[in-house]
């Protein structure tokens, strides 16, 4: 949206003033940005792209503890379709997915408006609500695990100061747990959220607001209808980062649950490693790892077909 | 800036390259015996190793009994590159076999004489294709009761011998207001209890059928609904903060007195002699109820990797000897609370959990009732083992799913392994 | 935006009190768990079984921390995990300064020199920051074979640039997206060549998404634990994979305090770098990466 200038010629038809002086060098020069770019546009192509057709190629195959090529055609993706615990994981990730970006994106954009209120200490308590992004689940697992955790934790803390029938115990009712997930991976994130909409908001120009409260606006009509229509695209960047990480869920699960109770709190990720790893049926698990990379396209390819497009409308 | 960065990377790459460059004669050991007492353990068989002059790398990765370490060693087997040696068990020798990635033994296990040695059913696991791929550490047994004696005493109960006496103490000790069998909310925890409580209920014949060669009969007939039944039931015993709750901390709620018992196998007790306590009078074991003339074993063992490196090669040899040392032997399986691989030691260190095991091992080897443990590996495939847990540990924390139909669900998790 | 929130009649004194309010409310929620992981890395074992999380510590003591850094057992070494801590170290460094500098140089390509097909490479790296990383283990783990670097150094550092130059291109072009071409333009014109404007233009202004590009990077290898227990040996091991050995123990009195006290030590550098710097990363943030 910012690059209005017409940079595009400048590469394409190095034909100015200059060109002359650095005449011997002017083709190095046009193929330079090339170059630079080759290796890491290498790097894609090996790692990420032969890297999902080799694991395109194993969902295929029957195989087993380690990579074997007997091919069994969509053999896997049948078994995948007819395996119950698949379909809890895909769920669980519906559920967990939707939950995280909407709970992150409203806590992180109430905490950054009224942090942005010429709040005294805002440094102090940003970094508060930012720091849980610094630390990893297999840091802070088990300090959740507890906390969760009925006996242990919230429940019992409450109860102790005299709410006797305060019911904290979703993490051992498979109906509940994966609500628990959402509220770690909130914790996790929603802070980081907020110092997106906060940057957001110190990028806005003051003169629509006041020019809104001159109106006679409300503060939180002005929000509304004037501030968050600016945001837009943090949203946008919110929600990749956001889903990106409810993609990835992995360290989350494995600390908080272990996947239960059951497999109550199964997410694809967690179901692929499970398979491909611990179970000896890396064809299996291929073939969820594939459906999960059809996932991500699907998020991804309006994402960026809409950045491209605002690039060439500019 | 581009020459700055490749040489960087190159510096980089050179360093690392020098790091790791292994010495010969070394061993490098994948394992995942981190714990406090296993490790000290462990160290009397480096200390063995080096004594005789080759080195010990030591590999450790903890976690989810040895599933993260198994993903490092398919790693490392996928990069061309695996340790010398890898705590492997029950089927999964016989798969890495298959893959033609283990060197044999026969040398040290002729030398030493490995057929007399060892009892028969250890030694059968510990071949693929009729060659020595591994060497045992230790025999587990996981059928066990525990029981804190003075917990049973407020109930006013005797240790139970049969299901229905341990459901009936359960309620006694609830009345008396102890949580009545301490778990742990994790599957193969949820696993543990249900094979115990299956052997207990049916008997080791049909524990055979079923769980080891997953007969379909078996696997959706009355008796599997019967023992599915049982096991549902022992859920009634358990407390509410059980979930994701580790084994040890099971433990710890007997040794403490919150909890009355306990069903898990063996190195439950690593736990009661670390606090101090002595078998049959600050803590009770038994076989878990019903169970006494059966015996389901899960069995440690190293599994020695192809080398090409002579030195490596006698290291690997040296070191599968030293295993079966009586040093070690008896150092280790105190501190694991299992019983030594080979039978012929002097048992007079062990305590009275442990001479009964050993008692049991060979009585139950000789007359019938030896099983592998399917909860810790050893009966089955990990695809169907894994199947089975799914189904298992669904079932029981589903209050709504009925004996029958988790009957049917466990006949289709057998025939996991279509392919 | 400052708000003109200026006459203190009750119902806005009243408002201000409210505000402040939630934003302690948040804040506690959202330190919890870290106040209790801290007090808990204070205690002595006793105190620990016999209170409740959020008890204050009676006899606050340092011992578990000494304990976690210097002489915890992970597997049968016993000297805690502070070797391994410089492991981490040791890893991180280079891969963030090379994921940057790759990403920084990317970026500015792709969006100063831009050719036919330039914003396709970019389609086709960004795909990169959603493959999850179990996925690529096996296949990685092969490749760092061929490359004869598995289970080094070497091999992790290149993971993590692997995957990480994603990211950090992401970052890079996003913002060097919201810097005005005329400069660039003039100094073509005037004869500068790709790496003289880059380092004379572009890299002088690049401070703020720099730290954001380090942070993330930083962030993410060090708290990594999968590729860092798959593709290391027994002598490479960062802190995460030490802290997991230490934590999850099958056997023995578990050190609730020791457990606590190593988990806040391998956190430190990250809490410590997003504390200091976390001013700097939403000014970064402001600057132009968030933009779409």
């Amino acid at each position: 949206m910012r690059d209005t200038l017409p940079m595009k010629n400048t590469a394409a038809t190095p034909l100015g003033p200059g060109t002359k002086r650095s005449a011997p060098s002017g083709s190095l020069q046009a193929w330079l940005p090339r170059l630079v770019l080759a290796p890491s546009v290498a790097i894609s192509l090996f790692f990420v792209y032969g890297f999902m057709l080799w694991t395109f190629v194993l969902s295929l195959t029957s195989s087993r503890m380690l990579p074997s090529y007997n091919f069994v055609g969509f053999g896997q993706y049948a078994r995948l379709m007819a395996n119950e615990r698949w379909w809890v994981a895909s769920t669980n990730l519906m559920i967990f997915g939707v939950l995280f970006v909407l709970i992150c994106l409203v806590i992180g954009a109430f905490l950054a408006i009224l942090l942005d209120q010429k709040i005294r200490q805002e440094g102090a308590l940003r970094t508060i609500y930012l720091y849980p992004m610094a630390l990893s689940f297999i840091v802070t697992g088990v300090v959740w695990k507890w906390l969760l955790n009925p006996q242990l934790g919230i429940q019992a803390m409450v109860q102790s100061w005299g709410f006797e029938s305060f019911r904290f115990d979703w993490i051992v009712d498979p109906d509940m747990a994966i609500y628990t997930l959402v509220i770690a991976a909130v914790w996790q994130a929603s802070g980081f959220v907020m110092a997106l909409f906060l940057a957001g908001l110190r990028g806005i120009d003051d003169s629509i607001v006041k020019a809104a409260q001159l109106d006679g606006a409300s503060l939180p009509r002005i929000y509304w209808r004037v501030v968050m229509p600016c945001l837009r695209p943090v949203v946008f960047s919110a929600v990749m980062i956001l889903a990106h990480i409810a993609i990835k869920s992995f360290d989350l699960v494995v600390a908080l649950t272990g996947g239960g109770p059951g497999y109550a709190t199964d997410l694809p990720a967690t179901f692929m490693y499970a398979h491909a790893f611990t179970r000896a049926q890396i064809g299996l698990g291929s073939a969820s790892a594939m459906l999960m990379l059809g996932g991500v396209l699907a998020i991804l390819i309006p994402y960026l077909y809409s950045e491209l497009r605002s690039r060439k409308h500019g | 800036m581009l020459t700055f960065k490749k040489t960087t990377l190159a510096l980089a790459l050179a360093g690392a390259t020098l790091a790791t460059t292994a010495q010969a004669a070394e061993v490098e050991v994948l394992h995942w015996w981190t714990s406090g007492g296993e490790a000290r353990a462990a160290n009397v068989l480096k200390e063995l190793m080096e004594a005789e002059g080759y080195g010990w790398q030591d590999f450790a990765v903890a976690g989810g009994g040895g599933e993260t370490a198994m993903t490092v060693l398919k790693s490392r087997a996928m990069s061309g590159n695996p340790p010398s040696a890898a705590q492997i068990k029950g089927p999964e020798i016989q798969e890495w076999g298959e893959l033609g990635l283990l060197g044999d033994l026969n040398e040290v296990a002729e030398a030493e004489g490995w057929d007399e040695l060892l009892p028969e059913v250890v030694a059968d696991i510990m071949r693929y294709d009729g060659q020595y791929v591994a060497v045992p550490v230790n025999v587990h047994r996981v059928n066990w009761l525990w029981a804190n004696p003075a917990v049973l005493e407020a109930a006013g109960v005797e240790m139970p011998t049969t299901l229905d006496e341990m459901f009936a103490a359960g309620e006694a000790i609830r009345e008396a207001g102890y949580v009545p069998l301490a778990h742990g909310g994790q599957s193969w925890q949820d696993a543990t209890v249900f094979e115990s409580v299956l052997l207990g209920g049916q008997g080791s014949e049909f524990y055979q059928q079923a769980l080891v060669e997953l007969d379909p009969e078996a696997l959706g007939g009355e008796q599997m609904i019967a023992a599915l039944e049982d096991f549902k039931r022992t859920r009634e015993l358990m407390d509410d903060g059980m979930s994701g709750r580790d084994w040890n901390i099971a433990t710890a709620m007997v040794i403490e007195g919150t909890a009355g018992m306990q069903l898990m196998g063996d190195w439950a007790k690593g736990e009661f002699t670390a606090a101090g306590l002595t078998a049959g009078e600050d803590y009770l074991c038994a076989a878990a109820p019903g169970t006494e003339d059966a015996f389901t074993f899960n069995i440690d063992s190293l599994a020695m990797f192809r080398v090409t490196d002579e030195g490596e090669h006698d290291a690997q040899q040296a070191l599968a000897r030293l295993v079966l040392e009586p040093t070690f032997q008896e150092a280790f399986n105190l501190a694991k609370g299992s019983i030594p691989a080979r039978p012929d030691l002097d048992m007079s260190e062990f305590d009275s959990c442990a001479q009964q095991s050993l008692a049991d091992f060979q009585r139950t080897a000789d007359e019938g009732g030896l099983v592998p443990s399917m909860a810790h590996g050893m009966a089955v495939r990990a695809d169907v083992q894994g199947a089975i847990f799914d189904v298992v540990t669904n079932y029981f924390n589903d209050a709504n799913m009925p004996a029958e139909e988790a009957a049917q669900r466990m006949v289709r998790a057998a025939q996991a392994a279509a392919f | 935006m400052a708000n003109v929130i200026r006459r203190q009649t009750p119902a806005a004194r009243l408002g201000r009190g409210l505000l402040y309010g939630v934003l302690i409310l948040a804040a506690l929620f959202y330190i919890l768990p870290l106040v209790v992981m801290l007090m808990t890395s204070v205690k002595p074992l006793s105190e620990i079984s016999a209170g409740t999380l959020l008890s204050l510590p009676q006899n606050p003591t340092l011992e578990p921390w000494a304990k976690a850094w210097g002489e915890a057992c992970t597997g049968m070494r016993c000297d805690g995990i502070g070797g391994y801590f410089w492991n981490s170290f040791a890893i991180v460094i280079p891969a963030v300064l090379i994921s940057t500098t790759i990403g920084a140089l990317n970026g500015y390509a792709l969006t100063k020199w831009r050719f036919k097909g330039s914003e396709l490479v970019f389609a086709l790296m960004l795909f990169g920051c959603f493959i999850p990383f179990q996925v690529v283990l096996l296949p990685m783990a092969q490749t760092l074979g061929w490359l004869g670097i598995s289970s080094s150094r070497a091999g992790l550092i290149l993971v993590h640039v692997v995957f990480g130059i994603a990211f950090t291109t992401l970052f890079f072009r996003n913002f060097y997206v919201g810097i005005p071409n005329e400069l660039v333009s003039a100094a073509k014109l005037d004869g500068a060549g790709f790496f003289r404007i880059f380092w004379r233009i572009l890299l002088p202004v690049s401070a703020p998404i720099i730290v954001v590009s380090v942070i993330w990077q930083f962030t993410q290898i060090w708290n990594d634990f999968l590729f860092g227990v798959a593709f290391s040996a027994h002598n490479t091991q960062p802190v995460t994979v030490a802290l997991n050995n230490l934590v999850n123990t099958s056997t023995g009195v578990r050190e609730y305090n020791v457990d606590m006290a190593a988990a806040m030590i391998a956190a430190l550098p990250t809490l410590v770098v997003y504390v200091l710097a976390g001013k700097y990363f939403v000014r970064g943030l402001t600057a132009g990466s968030v933009k779409g």
